[in-house]
């Protein structure tokens, strides 16, 4: 064998098992949700057999029908929740973000005495684990006497979400070249013109992303939401998810059909959004 | 079509000043080029006519409006950037009209004035592209036809050759030369080559370290340069510069090499006063290899070894030692020449230059 077929054959097989490792990855990241839509679809027996059975020997979708039953008949307030971390994600992702463009924009284009140190102030509140705010948060919330609401959440979400999506979009308007909004300033736009016209579009991919990530983290929260939520007005789908556990009693299968119910919209919502995060926008911007 | 003037323009950060105070008088349709090393305040100059920039003190006027505290889109002027500053998500067309768009032109207008600036330069077939999709050269002519759309009193241009290869910033020149002559409006244009500004402008300002060094055609400051920097800034290769001491009638520098007091300065210098002696290359060749200043040449002639030649086809750039150190000359027809060999120079003392050691200024009355 010459020299280059034992290469283009050390190729091939370096290619193959690439992809192998590759598959497996994907596998170990995909199992979880694989695992937790089976679950939903298959018999309590059948999920708490030793050893795990793989392939379900039959499929029902009794879970998901009974959750839409009603209370009583097996349902929970599925509605409900999903209507309260509609509202609640939806309003404080927008709020998150309103916030967070203008802080990125702040950060990203002007200067102002301590900026360094309110930026650090920024990230070290991301240090603070969540369930740790809880308890003072639930007494702060008492006396405010917004426990249990819309508002108190959103409150809470925003404040979470505010240093994420500003560190996030500052370093995305660090990227959009200051020449372009000076160009538009002298083509005839006004400072905001410029902003909205040439700035914004630009660094869309990176406002959109950190609005996903914002519903997100939104949408899945429990620590807080499973503290500062007490009835079907205010509780979200994760804290929903506890309906399903009994005093001596787990409805695993119950349970796994609301998670699907959760993952749907999150999942659809980041499929619409991902052709909109692809990069590269500002190419041809500035010079060759 | 407009004016431009400067009166005691002034751009402070701080206490660090950047533009000291600097007056110009710009006149409608001309072509100024501002001119100096990194950091001499011209891009600052420029930015502030532009509105980009506040200013610390002093006024412009534009067509004899005081426009100090506009926004730049009052100005009415418009500008081409180093970077070209191209909209990335707007094709050619777009990028075009855009300040038509934001103005609230109607589309016929718009459509009329972009095919007007598209012809102009040649734009036709890109209008529908993106910028990423457009070489450097088409995307400065984008630059260049965002400019001609708005039809300003005033373009600005922020070195916008300086990212392009050699050849193409030669024919860019030629077409901004050329977009002068057809659009025939003030332009001002900021550059750190010599060449561009000497080859563009009707008038250049030397600037330096935030001060105006001189003002004048292209012309007068490559033949009689106000000061040293000026003298060494302009002209390529640069002039050959040395310190001397006059001493009765001659130079005497610290080699102790002398040459004659070029006659043109006899009456300006004294014995003992501290001077800089500046000859360009074309005015030291070897002898015979010269372009003969017609009749009235104060030729002095001197042998010197010769260090280095750099040909370059239609002359040769001969470095010989003098005073210690390598003065450039500038040989026409040339004729091979070694390192080391002694040749008798002809430098043409009528065209010397003398400036104060001390302050740098001319000596020339």
């Amino acid at each position: 064998m010459d020299e280059n077929s034992s290469a283009r054959l050390k190729r091939r097989l370096l290619g193959i098992v690439h992809r192998i490792g590759l598959f497996l990855a994907m596998l170990t990241i995909c199992l979880p949700g694989l695992w937790i839509v089976l679950s939903s679809l298959r018999p309590t027996v059948e999920i708490m057999a030793k050893p795990p059975v793989w392939i379900p020997q039959e499929i029902s979708f009794d879970a998901y029908v009974s959750m839409f039953s009603g209370i009583g008949k097996g349902g929970i307030p599925v509605i409900e929740y999903f209507r309260n971390s509609l509202i609640i994600s939806v309003t404080s992702t927008i709020i998150a973000v309103a916030i967070g463009m203008a802080g990125g924009y702040a950060f990203a284009r002007y200067r102002f005495r301590g900026k360094s140190s309110v930026f650090l102030g920024l990230m070290l509140t991301r240090t603070v684990p969540g369930i740790a705010l809880s308890l003072p948060l639930f007494f702060l919330y008492v006396r405010l006497g917004i426990i249990d609401t819309h508002f108190g959440l959103i409150l809470a979400y925003v404040a979470l979400n505010v240093p994420f999506t500003i560190w996030l979009i500052d370093g995305f308007f660090r990227q959009v070249p200051k020449d372009l909004a000076e160009a538009a300033q002298i083509d005839g736009c006004t400072r905001w013109q410029a902003f909205w016209q040439v700035e914004f579009p630009l660094a869309g991919p990176g406002i959109a992303s950190a609005a996903i990530f914002a519903f997100l983290t939104c949408w899945n929260e429990f620590a807080l939401a499973s503290q500062l939520t007490r009835s079907v007005s205010a509780k979200t789908l994760p804290v929903g998810l506890l309906d399903y556990t009994a005093e001596f009693t787990i409805d695993w299968r119950g349970m796994c059909a609301l998670a699907v119910v959760m993952i749907i919209p999150a999942l659809t919502l980041t499929y619409i959004v991902q052709k909109h995060l692809v990069g590269g926008l500002t190419s041809g911007a500035v010079k060759g | 079509m407009a004016t431009v003037s400067l009166k005691k323009l002034t751009k402070r950060y701080g206490n660090i000043g950047i533009v000291h105070g600097i007056d110009l008088d710009i006149a409608d349709r001309e072509f100024i080029a501002l001119v100096g090393p990194s950091g001499c305040g011209k891009s600052t100059t420029l930015r502030m006519i532009a509105g980009l920039e506040e200013i610390s003190a002093g006024s412009i006027e534009i067509g004899g409006r005081i426009v100090n505290d506009l926004p730049p889109r009052s100005r009415n002027i418009s500008m081409v950037f180093q970077s070209y500053a191209l909209y990335p998500h707007m094709t050619v067309r777009e990028n075009l009209g855009f300040s038509l768009k934001i103005a609230g032109a109607a589309k016929e207008e718009m459509d009329r004035r972009v095919a007007e600036a598209s012809a102009i330069l040649g734009l036709d077939t890109l209008l529908d592209r993106r910028p990423s999709q457009l070489s450097g050269g088409q995307r400065q002519r984008v630059a260049m036809g965002r400019a001609i759309v708005r039809d300003p009193d005033v373009f600005l241009f922020d070195e916008p050759l300086s990212n392009l290869d050699a050849k193409l910033r030669t024919q860019m020149r030629t077409e901004i030369k050329k977009l002068h002559a057809k659009v025939q409006s003030t332009v001002i244009y900021v550059t750190h080559d010599q060449v561009e500004a000497m080859t563009l402008a009707d008038r250049i300002v030397i600037m330096r370290d935030g001060h105006i060094e001189q003002v004048g055609t292209p012309d007068e400051v490559f033949r009689r340069p106000a000061t040293r920097f000026v003298a060494g800034f302009i002209g390529s290769p640069p002039m050959n510069l040395h310190e001397a001491t006059v001493d009765d009638g001659q130079l005497v520098f610290a080699s102790g090499e002398k040459l004659p007091l070029p006659a043109q300065f006899k009456t300006n210098v004294a014995t003992g006063d501290r001077v800089v002696f500046g000859l360009r290359p074309d005015d030291i060749y070897p002898t015979g290899h010269g372009i003969s200043s017609g009749g009235v040449a104060d030729v002095h002639q001197i042998e010197l070894p010769i260090t280095v030649t750099e040909p370059l086809g239609n002359e040769t750039l001969v470095f010989v030692e003098f005073n210690g150190t390598d003065w450039v000359s500038r040989m026409l027809n040339p004729r091979p020449l070694r390192p080391g060999e002694p040749v008798f120079m002809s430098l043409d003392l009528s065209q010397a230059h003398l400036f104060a050691a001390e302050t740098g200024k001319t000596l020339r009355s």
